[in-house]
């Protein structure tokens, strides 16, 4: 008994059918998939080119398929929610409260820390060394470590769905409630334990960026000459590096309480659970401009692209950017405003809120001016961007109604907050993602995706979200709270339906999406981008093939402007020939390959199921087996490993023969075209 | 890395902030367009932001102190402190520091003997502190003011205990270090490891200062 800790039969769900069957159906489905691999031998392929790579572009391509598997994860649980809120109306449903608060708990949780982020660092992870014109990030076995620890943390989340329960606090533990007396069960442990350790993943990111972008940059790139996206992403990374300790504090708080009987926000011997709220919040809102920035840059990038322009007021953008990146720290006391702190504390908090509207607004009418007088092609990312503006202005506008305090009052916790939340979180983040999945996904993989599928997939998900959300601002303002399992208000009924409805069309768009990468996949030979610049891009990440060698560059490229690439593109659209000579090619030395990331988050699923479960002797285990693993890291000699020249010159003399084709096909077009006009 | 092209390599960087006593070659700070800064910059710049991250992490419990020093639940208050352990144990630490600055001083000039003397002598402090530490707390618990009696102990204790835990990893790392020392040497990585241990060891000393002077000696003139 004690060997296992609390862990008893108890804590598999033998007697609800539904998370135990769900729960049983996933992880059969992913043995299945594990026996499959390891049945047609792509086990030393994976572990050789995926599991232990250290290269940043492998490792973004990871991160993205976690947060595309844990959409899917997140969206089932939204569904769940639409459901039982359609039909609960004067009756029970089809989930019992205990069931539906670990639901919606579920959702948040896995949406924010699970997809959201892993999307947005993937992204970041992929594009900003290429656009910055160098090699690889600061720490490369670091980054692989970054991921590990966040795929465990996603891990843990889903073993409770079959090991014990979640957490049925909601996406944040607010104590009391969390507190062992509330919530005597694993569920607040699961939790705590799962973005612990994620959220250690996310602090290193966030060191990883600021250093790379800050010290590793292309000859050249001064501040005022990198790409927005780096921007955004230097900006999105300094708040990971300031926001995310006061998440594991806040969290380490709790976590003394449950497990050692401390009195940091109990309601006995002094315990103040409105620290919480303060310190947990004072993470939680820079945590949405940590989302939002790199979806800002990528729109940035997307737009200046697909209108062929350079972007207006790049400078003002940094600012913009910047100025977000510090007010975002003061405006954490908006989110609970009904405290009582009183008049003034409440409006300074007020006002902070609207005045980070202003840079917002700054720059949804750069994006503008660098769509007008441009030649605006309406390619699927740029789809994705021009939705965006629409809903992301309206949604900020609700937000700004909410900052007011007294207005604050009556829409506090009510679905009006939840509407206003999804409309700006889906049409800024989850619509950045797929505008930035679309735009790049030809860089990662070399062929560019479905624009049909693709289209259709922007018009469902886009119609979809105001179906879904446009009802929950009414139903908020008639009075429903956020989180009811069921309710007996008549006039509220049509309006869960209609949004019932909403993600019935989101479901299917991410189907189309499905459709579209298969589709793309299977007819791939038709859409290679051989190239390297499938969109007729402006910075740097367009100046290596697609997929881009290991290296990235052959040889580091010389920065003279804002926009490098479509500056030596022009001059070699001009004198007809690719502007940069031949390099000498020389041996690039790169980062070996290294197990230690992934060794590492599975001493820490060890560490932190063991710590779930009380189970000691394995804590300990799991803590040696860490420390092993960094000294097993820290001994090892050969770090580098050298690609000879012959094999870099391959790939770059390749790359340029296709470029120059593609020139000289260009040249032709156009006097062929200057002839019929003569 | 490849080095910057010729015509980058004059006159970028002003203030010479990349310039080490221990490298020949030139060095750049990564701030103009002078191209990537060599590894032994990146990797302490690297190691500095998470220190910063580390700074962020004790101001939520030395917040969470500030807010709970007077929830007491009818327990004591900060005069429980006893002023002489906390004099001993800061000397531990500052001599600590000086001791590893002079372990910096000897890996500058490789040699390894007074290295490994430096940082034992550091280890030696270091574990003294830990034990002074104990032994408060150990006081403290048996005389009835353990953690759980109040918000204002519970406060106390994680502030302090966090740092201590710090000054216990950062030991096992020491012990490591000098092990790798033995080792490999004065390798590369091995100086820019210690580089990061010495920035880590140094920054737990600047946190105790906020400790000595929040905990111990506003404490004494708290009600």
């Amino acid at each position: 008994m004690t060997l296992l800790g609390k862990l008893t039969w108890q804590a598999f769900p033998l007697e609800e059918p539904l998370p135990l069957f769900s729960g049983l159906a996933v992880f059969l489905v992913l043995i299945a998939i594990l026996v499959w691999v390891w049945r047609k031998g792509h086990v030393p392929y994976l572990w050789r080119e995926w599991i232990t790579s250290v290269d940043h572009k492998r490792i973004g391509i990871m991160y993205f398929m976690l947060g595309s598997v844990m959409l899917l994860r997140g969206f089932i649980d939204a569904i769940m929610m639409r459901t039982q809120q359609a039909i609960a109306f004067r009756a029970p449903g089809f989930l019992p409260p205990s069931h539906f608060d670990q639901v919606f708990s579920a959702h948040g949780t896995i949406m924010i820390f699970f997809v959201a982020m892993p999307f947005m660092i993937g992204l970041m992870n992929l594009i900003v060394p290429l656009q910055l014109g160098v090699r690889d990030v600061a720490f490369p076995t670091l980054n692989s470590v970054s991921f590990w620890l966040t795929a465990a943390g996603a891990l843990l989340v889903n073993l409770s769905l079959l090991i014990g329960q979640f957490d049925r606090t909601g996406w944040l533990p607010y104590p009391p409630l969390s507190e062992l007396r509330y919530s005597p069960g694993v569920g607040v442990d699961y939790y705590c334990w799962a973005i612990q350790i994620s959220g250690i993943g996310t602090l290193m990111t966030g060191v990883n960026f600021v250093t790379t972008i800050l010290k590793l940059r292309a000859p050249g790139m001064h501040y005022t000459r990198m790409p927005m996206f780096c921007w955004t992403a230097l900006a999105a990374n300094l708040l990971i590096v300031a926001a995310f300790p006061v998440l594991t504090a806040t969290l380490g708080m709790l976590l003394l309480d449950r497990y050692v009987g401390f009195h940091f926000f109990t309601d006995t011997a002094g315990g103040n659970s409105m620290l919480f709220m303060n310190l947990i919040w004072a993470w939680g809102h820079p945590e949405v401009y940590i989302l939002a920035l790199p979806a800002f840059g990528i729109f940035s990038e997307v737009v200046s692209t697909f209108s062929s322009k350079p972007l207006f007021g790049y400078r003002s953008m940094i600012y913009a950017t910047m100025a977000i990146c510090i007010i975002s720290f003061m405006v954490w006391l908006h989110h609970f405003f009904t405290m009582g702190a009183g008049a003034t504390v409440n409006s300074i908090f007020g006002i902070a809120s609207m005045i980070i509207a202003i840079p917002t607004g700054v720059k949804i009418f750069n994006w503008l001016f660098t769509m007008y007088g441009g030649t605006v092609r309406l390619r699927t990312p740029m789809l994705w961007a021009i939705g965006f503006m629409v809903s992301f202005t309206i949604g900020g506008m609700t937000g700004v109604l909410m900052a007011v305090p007294p207005a604050d009052f009556q829409l506090h916790n009510s679905l009006f907050l939840v509407a206003h939340f999804h409309n700006v979180i889906i049409s800024a983040v989850v619509f950045g993602a797929f505008a930035g999945y679309t735009y790049w996904f030809p860089k990662a993989f070399g062929f560019v995706l479905d624009e049909r599928l693709g289209k259709w997939a922007f018009w469902l998900w886009n119609i979809g979200l105001w179906v879904a959300w446009g009802p929950g601002y009414i139903v908020g303002l008639e009075g429903m709270t956020r989180r009811l399992q069921s309710y007996d208000v008549a006039e509220w009924r049509p309006w869960l339906l209609v949004m019932a409805g909403g993600v019935v069309i989101i479901l299917l768009g991410i189907l189309a999406q499905i459709a579209q990468i298969v589709v793309s996949v299977r007819t791939r030979d038709r859409r290679r981008d051989l190239t390297g610049d499938p969109w007729d891009g402006r910075n740097l990440e367009w100046a290596t093939s697609s997929p881009p060698p290991a290296f990235n560059f052959a040889a580091l490229p010389n920065v003279a402007d804002q926009e490098p690439y479509w500056d030596m593109k022009t001059r070699a659209r001009e004198i007809g020939q690719l502007v940069r000579p031949e390099p000498r090619y020389e041996a690039i030395l790169m980062p070996r390959n290294s197990p230690t990331g992934f060794v590492t988050a599975f001493f820490a699923v060890v560490t932190g199921f063991a710590l779930i479960w009380h189970i000691w002797w394995l804590v300990i285990l799991g803590l040696v087996g860490s420390y092993a693993t960094f000294v097993v890291f820290a001994w090892r000699d050969h770090d580098e490993e050298l690609i000879p020249a012959e094999e870099v010159a391959r790939l770059d003399r390749a790359n340029r023969a296709a470029r120059t084709t593609r020139l000289q096909e260009r040249m032709a077009e156009r006097e062929s075209q200057q002839e019929s006009h003569e | 890395m490849s080095a910057p092209s010729s015509a980058l390599r004059t006159g970028r960087d002003p203030y010479h902030l990349g310039h080490g006593p221990s490298t020949g070659a030139p060095e750049y700070t990564g701030h103009g367009g002078g191209g990537p800064a060599p590894k032994r910059i990146v990797v302490g710049y690297g190691f500095w932001i998470f220190i910063l991250s580390d700074v962020v992490l004790f101001s939520c419990f030395f917040a969470a102190y500030t807010v709970l020093i007077h929830a007491r639940n009818g327990g004591p208050g900060p005069a429980i402190f006893d002023l002489r352990n906390t004099a001993q144990e800061t000397a531990c630490l500052l001599l600590s520091s000086f001791s590893c600055g002079l372990a910096s001083l000897a890996v500058g000039r490789r040699s390894l003997l007074w290295t490994e003397v430096a940082l034992a002598v550091t280890g030696a402090f270091g574990l003294t502190f830990i034990m002074l530490e104990a032994h408060e707390f150990a006081g403290l618990v048996t005389r009835g003011y353990g953690p759980t009696h109040s918000a204002f102990l519970t406060a106390f204790f994680s502030l302090v205990g966090c740092h201590g835990a710090h000054v216990t990893a950062g030991l096992l790392w020491l012990g490591t270090m000098m092990a790798q020392f033995a080792a490999k040497g004065f390798k590369e990585n091995i100086r820019h490891r210690y580089l990061c241990f010495s920035l880590f060891w140094h920054a737990l000393d600047i946190i105790w200062i906020g400790i000595f002077t929040v905990v111990y000696l506003i404490g004494r003139i708290t009600p």
